[in-house]
């Protein structure tokens, strides 16, 4: 049971009548010599780390280590508990989770990487709110994990989702192109839609530059982070609706390489472009590093 | 083209902020800490390239040393650890150094001083992702990852030690996935490398030491 690309993915899935999280959790028996049981306990353990870190940056005062963020994620959720969210309250909760999720990992607290722990809170702020918001249970979130990890794959195999390499639209421009795929499945989409979501998720981000202030993972990732809920959410439901992707997923992740390849060494995670590069990024980065 | 297990794609779980200057570094603290059995005494840590310019803001420093007290890489500990060795009297020191030409950018040296005040030292990188690679042990060059179950023996440069020791691992049903066998000179010290896909145990190991010429044996796996 293996795969190199969407289309084999697909056609995976149509001759044997899978859904992809089903073809994923055969590959990784075969890969790892594990049983199904074993691997879903791990990730159950991936799941329960992620609503941890959720729990902790909206309820414990997080700030930091550089002293640059925290507390943001609480004030979304402050709001949204008061107010009415101008974005509606499953996506405020969205991103208040994904917020909550990077202002831990920046506080050296624990998360999972997913695809890497600059992009680690668009999975976790989005699957977790889908799964609250439609009553779906653990089992129906780890299958989600699994159909995240197909698409983070098939990029990372063919592309690449270091921020180094390829910017922020390889790092949370791929985390929610598996968020997105996942809550296709989780929702009853097939394995073509789960993958024009996908593809979606990185066509609307694609060129965006990875150019952290003191080249810390904090600002701008914790709001990139938001988007990148937004932008699972979006694409999910453009795909749910039926929606296409016009150029097909497997030559977008190409063209998302290429741009990446393409993008300037100052603006991919050398912290020197971008953000970064602005009289008061410079200031900051003084701030915390020294000279 | 490598294939990709899903949780090196949902994953690795981890102490933040960078799975290669935070997860990584802690790796490469933990491997240090098993070939020296975790008895450290004083550890000198020389930073290069990346390590060494960014090493506060990513708490790499935090993350080494967590590693030499012997915390794996989504061990909270972590970011305590300056405390937690100060509490154990392990001393520490962080430098900023260039060594050297060719090497990766988040390479460090680690230097450790053990409580008979023997020396011993570690090369290594964190090459992204969280993965980490030990080039160097004690003045042998050699290369392994920690990704699998690795028997790490060093032994006199003698003829037929190599096929005592596979035979003892044939008998503990253990096998071999990779092997290789590093030295400094001819007859001098050398370095078995053995990864492996099996747990590997405590008995195998006293087996393995039992072999004449064989001055040491570590394992050292990475979950």
């Amino acid at each position: 049971m293996t795969f190199t690309n969407g289309q084999e993915l697909i056609t995976l899935c149509k001759e044997k009548n899978l859904k992809i999280y089903e073809v994923m959790i055969q590959k990784e028996m075969e890969l790892t010599g594990l049983s199904e049981a074993e691997i879903k306990n791990k990730l159950k353990i991936s799941l329960d780390i992620m609503k941890q870190a959720v729990e902790r940056g909206l309820t414990e005062d997080i700030k930091s280590v550089s002293g640059l963020i925290g507390g943001d994620a609480k004030k979304i959720t402050e709001r949204n508990d008061k107010t009415r969210s101008v974005c509606g309250s499953l996506m405020s909760k969205a991103i208040s989770r994904s917020m909550a999720v990077l202002e831990v990992n920046a506080a050296m607290g624990r998360i999972v990487a997913a695809p890497t722990a600059g992009s680690s809170g668009i999975v976790p702020g989005t699957l977790l709110t889908i799964a609250e918001e439609f009553s779906l249970d653990d089992e129906r979130l780890v299958e989600g994990l699994l159909t995240a990890s197909g698409v983070g794959f098939i990029i990372s195999r063919n592309a690449t989702v270091a921020g180094a390499e390829g910017g922020c639209q390889a790092e949370t421009g791929s985390a929610a192109a598996m968020a997105a795929a996942a809550i296709v499945e989780m929702m009853g989409g097939t394995p073509e839609a789960a993958l024009h979501g996908a593809a979606a998720c990185l066509k609307n981000v694609l060129g965006l530059v990875c150019d952290p202030i003191a080249g810390l993972v904090e600002a701008p990732c914790e709001k990139r982070n938001a988007i990148g809920a937004a932008n699972a959410l979006i694409s999910a439901e453009m795909a749910l609706a039926g929606v296409e992707s016009i150029i097909p997923f497997d030559e977008v992740v190409d063209a998302m390489y290429r741009v990446g390849r393409t993008l300037p060494f100052e603006l991919r995670e050398s912290a020197i472009g971008g953000l970064a590069g602005t009289p008061t990024g410079q200031r900051i980065k003084k701030e915390i590093l020294g000279e | 083209m490598k294939d990709f297990s899903i949780f090196e794609i949902v994953g690795p779980n981890m102490i933040g902020p960078s799975s290669s200057h935070t997860a990584g570094a802690c790796k490469l603290g933990f491997v240090a800490h098993k070939l020296a059995k975790g008895d450290v005494e004083a550890v000198t840590f020389l930073l290069h390239g990346s390590f060494a310019k960014t090493y506060k803001g990513h708490g790499t420093d935090k993350a080494l040393l967590g590693g030499i007290l012997g915390f794996e890489a989504d061990d909270e500990r972590i970011r305590d650890s300056f405390e937690l060795a100060d509490a154990k009297g392990l001393k520490y020191q962080f430098i900023e150094a260039d060594l050297g030409d060719n090497l990766h950018p988040n390479t460090v040296r680690i230097n450790i001083t053990k409580s008979n005040q023997e020396e011993m030292t570690v090369l290594g990188a964190s090459i992204g992702g969280g993965n980490i690679k030990i080039t160097e042990i004690d003045g042998v060059k050699l290369m392994f990852t920690g990704e699998y179950s690795t028997l790490i023996i060093p032994h006199d440069d003698k003829p037929g030690i190599v096929g005592r020791v596979t035979s003892i691992l044939g008998e503990h049903e253990i096998n071999i996935a990779f092997m290789k066998v590093y030295r400094h000179h001819k007859g001098k010290n050398a370095f078995m490398i053995i990864e492996t896909d099996s747990e590997l145990n405590r008995e195998m190991v006293e087996d393995i030491k039992g072999i004449d010429y064989v001055t040491n044996v570590f394992i050292v796996s990475i979950k």
